[in-house]
């Protein structure tokens, strides 16, 4: 803890949690679609399908997906800025069991057709906790460069990954894998200390048993 | 280096140097965060000027919260103010203020979470009022809220600074305590002055509940930011006034700490306890959301 997490963030109003962390998540969403989304399916739980209207959460998420910071005034306007792009959300209330109370899951199509899913929690004071991505369990907060390796589950894939960011000079500060079943697909959620370049990334999908990298810079 | 866990550590060290806590702390964060002091000053000047900001944009008579259940009260207060009202100019515009910055985040406008959006108003109504009103230059301004930093960055890990951990004593209570010994910094009192102040704050707030009507920072979250304000003041006088509390700041805070513990959990920011649950608090929430 230093003094600017008791004198900051600056951020747009009215609650860490309802805003920041739900700008969070959508940047995070949109991070991983890695192209500007076309349109957005957003189903809320707990707390957060209860309260999105009166706390402006539907309007943090959305200004998320299209890029904004939890400090960008624009984000009290997004749901107009989205509609003047061409994206509609659609927001549906649900319960996901056993989520935290302040859970989304945030579905994106890009326009080249592309389409991911992301599931995640905003926790508390504007951090986030990201529990899925594309069906798949992870657990990672945005807080660190965060790299996921979608790859075929088979002998010697994470030590081709983690041999290579150690020839790099890259520290693993945690590390979680889950499959889909024996022999699938599989995603590595890696959170490293310093800087990750785009040639690294590059590097990293080039190994062989590497089918996608995605890299979500530290917020 | 500083490791924030008691007050007297901060009192101590300051008063051993000869210097202000804030200079201690300054220079503590600068080499914790391997950053320029510089750099960190300039920091805090951004942050200052974004609670400059939020004064003045919350202060339109026609701001309205999300929800539109709040709004336009700051207004009301600066007008009011104009005619003296009962406690002084001061006092109603920095009243005015921290409704001003608290209707200015209901409003989903651009404000320093200090320590908590919740309880945004507090700080800014204490800080830029002495810095608008030429009580202080903007270098102590700035550096005082390295002090109010400091301060909550104990209560934060000694109690909490989280409603829905420890009511609103954590959040509105917390800022008050920082933006007291702020004050008291700015008008020249001692580290130990300082304390003093942070103490008396605590205990006019212990206790505090959270109960926010329909789960929204907004009632009656604004008007606690605004009564923040005033107690931070109190404090501040008595303890420039050179009173103490009986009970040392330190012990005032793990008090906070467990009675948050002892909070139910109604009336920890789940809406279900206090002015939420009264008659009106139910109907303004079937407003906003309709039927549950």
């Amino acid at each position: 803890m230093n003094v600017f997490d008791i004198i900051g963030p600056i951020m747009i109003g009215p609650s860490s949690s309802h805003t920041a962390g739900a700008v969070r998540l959508g940047r995070v969403a949109a991070a991983l679609l890695g192209e500007a989304a076309r349109t957005a399916q957003i189903e809320l739980s707990g707390s957060f399908a209860e309260t999105y209207r009166g706390h402006g959460t539907d309007k943090a998420l959305v200004a998320g997906i299209m890029g904004m910071d939890s400090d960008d005034e624009r984000i009290r306007r997004s749901l107009d800025i989205a509609r003047e792009k061409g994206l509609e959300p659609v927001f549906t209330e649900t319960e996901i069991p056993g989520a935290h109370p302040n859970t989304a899951r945030i579905t994106l199509t890009g326009g080249s057709g592309k389409r991911v899913v992301i599931e995640g929690a905003s926790v508390g004071g504007g951090n986030i906790l990201v529990t899925g991505v594309n069906g798949m369990a992870v657990s990672f907060t945005g807080q660190y460069n965060t790299v996921l390796v979608l790859h075929q589950d088979r002998p010697g894939a994470i030590a081709a990954v983690t041999q290579f960011m150690a020839g790099s000079g890259l520290n693993i500060g945690s590390f979680r894998l889950s499959r889909s079943h024996r022999g699938g697909e599989a995603l590595m959620t890696i959170e490293v200390d310093g800087a990750v370049s785009d040639g690294l990334m590059d590097s990293l999908r080039a190994l062989a048993p590497v089918q996608q990298a995605i890299l979500i810079r530290a917020m | 280096m500083l490791e924030y866990k008691s007050i007297s550590e901060l009192v101590s060290a300051a008063a051993g140097a000869g210097v202000r806590i804030s200079d201690i702390v300054l220079a503590d964060q600068a080499e914790q965060l391997e950053l320029p002091a510089e750099e960190l000053f300039r920091r805090m000047d951004e942050r200052l000027a974004v609670m400059e900001d939020s004064v003045r944009a919350g202060l339109d008579p026609d701001i309205r919260s999300t929800s539109g259940l709040t709004g336009g009260d700051a207004a009301r207060q600066w007008e009011y103010a104009g005619s003296g009202g009962v406690c002084g100019g001061f006092m109603n515009r920095a009243v005015a203020r921290a409704l001003s910055v608290s209707e200015y985040n209901a409003a989903m406008g651009r404000i320093v979470a200090a320590p908590t959006a919740g309880s945004c108003g507090i700080l800014p109504g204490a800080v830029v009022s002495l810095l608008a009103e030429g009580r202080c230059t903007r270098e102590a301004a700035v550096m005082s809220l390295f002090t109010a930093g400091a301060f909550g960055m104990v209560i934060a890990q000694k109690a909490s600074i989280s409603g829905a951990e420890g009511g609103c004593q954590a959040e509105c209570g917390s800022a008050a305590a920082m933006a007291a010994a702020a004050i008291v910094e700015l008008s020249g009192g001692t580290p130990a002055m300082c304390a003093e102040a942070c103490a008396i704050a605590i205990k006019n707030q212990l206790g505090l509940v959270c109960d926010p009507v329909a789960g929204l920072v907004e009632i009656p979250c604004i008007k606690r930011n605004a009564a923040g304000t005033a107690i931070a003041f109190n404090s501040a006088e008595m303890a420039l006034a050179g009173i103490e509390s009986r009970i040392p700041a330190d012990e005032c805070v793990e008090a906070m700490r467990a009675v948050g513990c002892a909070l139910p959990a109604a009336l920890r920011e789940t809406a279900r306890g206090g002015l939420a649950a009264t008659p009106t608090g139910e109907r303004l929430r079937e407003r906003v959301f309709g039927h549950k």
